[in-house]
């Protein structure tokens, strides 16, 4: 399944680092984060709860920049 | 500007203003550096914040802790050395007026190439009781009648049920060009309806609609990441830790040879200073943003001039197409028959156009609706009686009271009249009237008038080899060829064996460069998907189309083929410009910057003047009118 989601962030490189971290995050099979349109488009993997996995997605972002949003 | 940014705003000025009125304060020793810190927190303390949550996260080497300690660091000499405190405020300073300025240069551009694809229509004007109310297009189901007036966006795919009216189409096809619409028509939504009231029955919902599959494929065509936006990605990984791992050797160990080797004093103070410089320099944020940016801009520019990029991917890839291969029918030719010329005939010409195309009211062939659209005229089918189709000869039938044969030569060997040959290429349908010969009808498919301009083009855009591959007849695919300027051509193929062919030539380009296929997107899946680059043709409204292809041209034109390639090397220009000129600058800077000719003024000028060069010059990629 994907889903994508509206994304808060200031800098690319910061973006950059979200996408990192989403796609460390289990139950995210590939996750691509679009600066430009401030979009996350997430895979997840067989059998995940969207929501469970990406409440983890935000904290793992969070933890990378700390000046980031993830709209859910 | 946002809040956030005019919060930024104010902490910049406030910052500045107290710095530069600290400066005629007669203040020495601790209230001095007690009274600078006022502004350095104002302007600093989310840095600082940031890079201590860094550390805390164990996310180290980022642009806050750099910053952090490139100011600290500062503050600590002036404390300790001369007390100019200016520095390190100005630093900090300069590191936020270029964040400011980054955040609110990107804001604007997304607006503006959002702006730029807005063709998302707002509303649907529904009648209900009949009053005119308008509702969400999401709510509109199908087959509802919706009323467009002049100047409204089509917001649903339908079929003009009443009025007539011109449409501008030039937000799908990129093509200024109006169209006509009137009842019984299909119209596509994105269109602007211009002069008429149009009411139009849909046949699609909102969600299928055109003009929601083209917002949802430019809106996630940066998904997929060109190899340069790899690259810098993954070169931003291991170039400021780097570069922090280069400054600490830099600050510690020159003093140590200089103490140990060299007998000389260490001067802690000038080679911590000179680390601080480079700790400044090393922010990679000019090249992380301008990349993306760039062909965020080349998408949303050739997304304008009706050719969508489904990747940034695929735009590199079209920088460095050499061979073009081409489908017949549809691509190159129109696709549809028509009457291209009366031979031998020993009636008026519009006389046996009529005979025909009476005798063959009754076929739905393709061959028969180009007879009666070619005549022009409504016929009146109560002239036609008796008709007989003689399966694969052609059709006899009484018209006027008068047995017209119109078929091919067998059935003109059958009624007993000789059929005069014909010389071109095309299908023939012969006409005897009355028990006599009078003439032949030929009907072709015809080349699209773009299609020898568009293989000029291909050729100036850097195209070395164009190919085409049809199912059809080989004398045909030879005259096309012949008219268009292919360099091959490749006839009577089966949809499989398109296949090998474009696997054949896959194998014998150089390395580097790629191979385009371009087909109608209707049979043509397979080989699109096998291509380095698949483009669907004049696929507006096609979902399969839209689907199988890398790159979709919004209208019939093989020009826009060039074009799209011309789009893809600008933007491609741009993206190598912005990473040698960065990257040049920075090297540059980090060199004087350890040799102490760069101070930490010219510093601040690498990282924020080279931004902001490279975000102007990405947007540039946006403008491609004029290639």
């Amino acid at each position: 399944m994907r889903k994508t989601y509206r994304i808060d962030v200031d800098c690319a490189n910061c973006a950059n680092k979200m996408e990192q971290a989403a796609n460390k995050t289990p139950g995210v099979k590939e996750a691509v984060v679009n600066f430009m349109t401030l979009k996350m488009n997430v895979e997840f993997e067989e059998g995940q709860d969207p929501k469970a996995v990406m409440a983890q997605v935000r904290t793992n972002c969070k933890k990378v920049e700390d000046d980031c949003e993830i709209f859910l | 500007m946002n809040k956030k940014q005019k919060t930024m705003l104010g902490r910049i000025l406030v910052s500045a203003a107290l710095m530069v009125g600290l400066a005629f304060a007669p203040l020495t020793g601790w209230p001095r550096f007690a009274a600078y810190l006022v502004p350095y927190l104002i302007i600093g303390h989310d840095i600082l914040r940031k890079a201590a949550k860094g550390i805390k996260n164990r996310q180290v080497f980022d642009e806050s802790f750099l910053m952090a300690v490139a100011t600290l660091g500062a503050i600590a000499l002036a404390l300790t050395e001369d007390g100019d405190y200016t520095e390190a405020i100005a630093v900090m300073l300069f590191y936020q007026v270029g964040e400011w300025f980054q955040s609110y240069a990107v804001g604007r551009s997304r607006r503006n190439i959002s702006q730029l694809m807005d063709i998302r229509p707002d509303y649907a004007n529904v009648e209900r009781d009949g009053q005119v109310v308008q509702v969400d297009p999401d709510e509109v189901t199908v087959g509802t009648v919706i009323l467009v007036q002049p100047g409204e966006k089509v917001p649903l795919d339908g079929v003009v049920v009443e009025g007539s009216s011109t449409l501008n189409t030039s937000a799908l096809t990129g093509e200024s060009l109006p169209r006509q619409a009137a009842a019984g028509e299909e119209v596509l939504s994105g269109c602007v309806n211009l002069t008429g009231l149009l009411k139009i029955r849909t046949t699609k919902e909102f969600g299928a609609s055109t003009v929601s599959q083209i917002l949802d494929l430019v809106e996630n065509a940066s998904s997929r990441k060109s190899r340069s936006e790899a690259f810098i990605t993954k070169f931003a990984r291991v170039y400021t830790p780097a570069v922090c791992g280069a400054a600490l050797m830099l600050a510690v160990l020159p003093p140590l040879i200089r103490l140990g080797a060299l007998g000389l004093a260490p001067a802690w103070g000038d080679w911590l200073y000179r680390a601080l410089t480079f700790l400044v320099i090393s922010c990679p944020c000019a090249l992380v943003i301008s990349i993306p940016l760039s062909f965020f801009a080349g998408i949303g520019g050739a997304s304008k001039a009706g050719v969508l990029v489904k990747g940034s991917n695929y735009l590199e890839a079209l920088a460095q197409t050499s061979c073009v291969v081409f489908d017949k029918t549809g691509t190159l030719t129109q696709g549809v028959f028509q009457v291209v010329g009366i031979h031998h005939a020993a009636l008026p010409e519009e006389k046996v156009l009529e005979y025909a195309a009476l005798a063959e009211s009754a076929s739905s062939h393709p061959i028969s609706k180009s007879l009666r659209q070619a005549c022009g005229k409504d016929l009146d089918r109560c002239r036609v009686t008796d008709i007989q189709e003689i399966s694969g000869c052609g059709v006899m039938a009484q018209v006027d009271g008068i047995p017209v044969a119109a078929g091919n030569e067998k059935l003109m060997a059958q009624v007993g009249v000789q059929a005069e040959p014909c010389r071109q290429v095309g299908t023939v349908v012969h006409l005897a009237v009355d028990g006599a010969y009078v003439g032949h009808i030929l009907v072709a498919d015809v080349l699209k008038p773009t299609a020898k301009q568009a293989m000029a083009d291909l050729r100036r855009a850097g195209v070395e080899q164009t190919v085409m591959l049809t199912g059809d007849r080989e004398e045909a695919a030879r005259q096309v060829a012949r008219e268009v300027g292919v360099d091959q051509v490749h006839s009577q193929l089966l949809p499989g064996e398109k296949v090998t062919w474009v696997e054949r030539l896959l194998a014998g380009l150089p390395p580097r460069k790629k191979l385009a296929f371009v087909g109608d997107g209707i049979n043509d899946a397979p080989v699109l998907a096998r291509a380095d680059i698949g483009i669907a043709m004049g696929a507006m409204g096609s979902d399969a189309a839209i689907e199988a292809a890398d790159v979709v041209l919004m209208d019939d034109d093989p020009r826009k083929i060039a074009k799209a390639i011309r789009i893809s090397r600008k933007c491609l220009g741009i993206v190598s410009q912005n990473i040698v000129f960065a990257l040049g600058v920075k090297g540059v800077c980090l060199v004087l910057g350890a040799l102490g000719i760069a101070n930490m003024w010219l510093a601040i000028f690498a990282d924020v003047g080279v931004m902001i060069l490279a975000v102007l010059n990405a947007i540039r990629a946006l403008f491609v009118q004029k290639l």
